[in-house]
Order: C-alpha cells, then structure tokens, then sequence
C-alpha cells in the first residue's frame, strides 16, 4: 500500500516536471540552451554532408565528364547547324526581298514579260563588263533582250545558249544607250567606260541640264524600250568651246551587287544597221 | 592519265574565277587565277604539259568570256613560253621566276586586251587601263601566285610521283 502510493506520487511529479518543463520550452525559457545544441548539431551535419558531397562529386566525376563532353559535343553541333539554319534563311529573306521588289516593279510595267534569273557569273577580263545568267534559249531568252533590275535598266543580252547567256551591262565600254532627259527636254547617250562608270554625252549646248535630273531610255534606235531609268545627272561639264555638253551620272543600278535581274521577253532589238545609208560606188 | 587532272581543275578554276574571284576587285582590277594557275603549272620542274594547260585554259576562258578564243589562246601559248624560258634562266629560284612570269604575262594578257579592244573600236584611255586595271591585276595576281605555287608544286609531285612508276 505504501509502496503503490510512493509510485502514484513519483508518477504525478514526473508529469508535473515533465509539464513545467514542457510549459517553459513553449514560452521561449529554453531558447537559448535549445539553440546552442540545434546550433552545434546543424554544424556537425553541415560539416559532415559537405565532406560526403565532395567524395561524392569526386567519385561521380568521370561519369560526368563524359556525359557533359558528350553533351558539349551534341549542343556545339546543334549551334552549328543552327548557325547553318540562320545564314540559309537570311540569304532567303534576302533573295526574297529582292524577288518581291521584282515583282513590284513588274506589276508596275505590265506591259512587258519578264524572266527573272540570277547572276551566276562575271566576265573574267577586268576590261570588259559583262554578266552571265541561269536563263537561255530554252527559256525563251533571245540576243538583243534588255535586262533590268526593279532600280532600273542593267544591260541587254549579248549571247545565248541553251540554258544560261551573257549580257553587256551598261557599264561596259561598248555600250551606248540613247536617253531622254525629261526635265531638260532633250536626247542624249549613256556610254559606258572600261572603269565601269557611265557617262551621259552628246547633250545640246541649248539643254538646260541640272543635277538630279532623272535619265530614261529614249527608245531611239529600237536597242531598248522607252522609260527605263538609268540614273541620275550628278554633275554636268558644258565648255561653250564643244559641240556638246557633257555629264557624270549616278547610276540607279548596283552593279556591283546584281544578284537577280529581269529579261523582258516581249521586246526584241531592231536591227537598223541596213538602214544606215553606205556610199554607191 | 593523273595528267586529266587539269580538265576538272581549270574548269573549277574557270568557275571560280568567274563567280567569285571577279568580284573582288581592286580599283578596276582583279586577279586571274586560271592565267597565274597555267603559269605556275608551267614553271614546275617535272611538268611537260604546259602547253597542253594553256590549250584548255584558253578554251575554258574563251567559253564564259567575251573576249575573242585567240587571244587567250595566243596570250596563254606565250605566257607558257615565256615560263619555261624563265624557268631555265631563273631555275635556282623558283618564286623570283613565279613572279616575274606573273608580271609579264599579266602585262602581256593586258596589252594584247587593249589592242584587241582598241581595234575594235572601244575607246579605253591608256592611262585608265594602265593605272585602274593593269597594274591593280598585276598586284592582285603576285598576290595569289604565292599560294598557287605551292598548290601547283603539291600537284606536280603528286602526278608524276605516281606517275612515274607505271
């Protein structure tokens, strides 16, 4: 009997300290002596699984650096091809851009056929200043076509084969282009040099020639249609001591990057030699 | 038959020239890498079909060019001539030989142009042609002689290395 109520009075002290305690820890009594032993036991932790992370990593090492070259390799490759992709369609915007100015300006001459072709190639002499396209006589091209471009007139067709032809820019120095200055009023010649500039000559003193004046083609002489622009007056020479005036011209045509150009297909050159009166012996 | 090499190789170069070498000009000038590649097969110690280079060369420029064949044709003959005359004077120095055919036969090309040109009736400034294109060519083309020797002298060794002994 004593025994049990020695028991019952250890029991209920144990709980009234187990509740004292418990009741200081809940209203904050312990916190520091609480702190500093989670505190010591995160460092112990800290410090041990920063020591297993590093024989981890250290053990895993070989594997990974297979698997990352590996990767390095397939997302290099993958750059490049991007890369690849990115220069593939810029030349298409490009060439798209420029088919798309072809376009306009055939729709706004819808007069004339056009055969669009690129420029595959140069004339290998430096003297002489002529293109070579992917179009031929089994397209329809014939000698004597004017070429263009959506800036203006780029030459005519010289000679042709089956599936590609040369054409004699206007730059060339074998190339004369009768002209029309509609401002000033008058005719003139678009000639061509071996530098690859063009000159505007056989202007009449009388013509009231000023810079910015627009050069079409005159259509004279049946080597190209009327009203294609070829450039722009820059500066003009008049000597009152010369038959005629003279003028630099700013070309409307890049020759130095003709990429593709149109060949009106609806025109053909009139041949007027045989009307060029000879002496009758 | 490792000689047939020169079918495919000026072609390419004929290609090459026109689409890509044409374009890159200095004043008016550019180089020509069929004429400095037929004079730098010509000036190899072991080749003996110099001749036979110019002839393809001539018909391969003659084909994308504007120029008449026979001035290719009688430009590309002297130049060889020209190269295998040099190459027994200046023997011990290959390179000084390399670039005094490239002078001369760019000079000899470039005149026999202007002649044909101004008998055809195109008027070309002397001086134009001399300052704006001549003498830019020729600059241009000393400029790609260097590696084109080396290529040529690679391609010598290689045809008739193997060729010998069959």
């Amino acid at each position: 009997m004593k025994d049990q109520f020695s028991r019952t009075i250890q029991t209920t002290v144990t709980f009234l300290i187990t509740a004292g305690v418990l009741v200081l820890a809940f209203g904050g009594y312990f916190r520091s002596a609480s702190g500093t032993l989670t505190g010591g036991l995160v460092s112990v932790q800290d410090w041990f699984a920063s020591r297993t992370q590093v024989i981890q990593q250290f053990l895993a090492a070989p594997g990974d650096l297979i698997t990352l070259r590996a990767r390095n390799a397939e997302l290099e490759a993958q750059v490049s091809q991007l890369q690849t992709q990115v220069i593939d369609l810029q030349q298409r915007a490009n060439e798209t851009a420029i088919l798309a100015a072809l376009v306009d300006f055939s729709r706004a001459s819808p007069e004339s056929s056009y055969k669009a072709a690129s420029v595959i190639g140069r004339d290998p002499s430096p003297f002489l200043h002529y293109i070579i396209i992917n179009r031929g006589s089994n397209d329809g091209i014939r000698r004597g076509m004017p070429v263009v471009t959506n800036e203006g007139l780029a030459g005519r067709i010289d000679a042709v084969i089956s599936d590609a032809a040369r054409a004699q820019l206007i730059t060339d120095s074998a190339s004369a282009v009768n002209v029309h200055l509609r401002n000033a009023g008058t005719d003139a010649v678009v000639v061509g040099s071996v530098t690859g500039d063009i000159g505007l000559e056989l202007i009449s003193q009388d013509a009231a020639v000023e810079s910015g004046d627009i050069i079409l083609t005159s259509g004279l002489g049946g080597g190209f249609p009327p009203d294609l622009i070829l450039g722009q007056v820059v500066n003009v020479r008049k000597l009152p001591a010369e038959l005629f005036q003279e003028a630099t011209i700013q070309p409307a045509v890049d020759f130095s990057r003709l990429q593709i150009v149109l060949v009106i297909t609806n025109f053909r050159a009139i041949n007027t030699v045989p009307l060029v009166p000879t002496a009758i012996p | 038959m490792r000689n047939l090499i020169a079918i495919p190789l000026l072609g390419l170069a004929t290609i090459i020239q026109s689409s890509i070498v044409g374009q890159l000009t200095l004043l008016g000038g550019t180089a020509d890498l069929v004429l400095v590649l037929v004079m730098a097969w010509a000036l190899q110690e072991a080749v003996t079909t110099g001749f036979q280079w110019a002839f393809l060369a001539s018909v391969f420029m003659s084909l994308i060019s504007s120029l008449p064949w026979f001035i290719y044709f009688a430009c590309y003959m002297g130049i060889v001539l020209l190269a295998l005359l040099l190459q027994r004077r200046v023997w011990q120095v290959p390179l000084l030989a390399m670039f005094s055919v490239t002078f001369l036969g760019t000079a000899l090309l470039h005149m026999a142009t202007y002649l044909y040109l101004s008998f055809s009736g195109r008027a070309i400034p002397l001086a134009d042609s001399l300052g704006l294109i001549t003498l830019p060519s020729i600059l241009l083309n000393m400029l790609v002689a260097i590696p084109v020797f080396g290529m040529t002298r690679d391609l010598a060794n290689w045809v008739f290395r193997t060729a010998e002994p069959s």
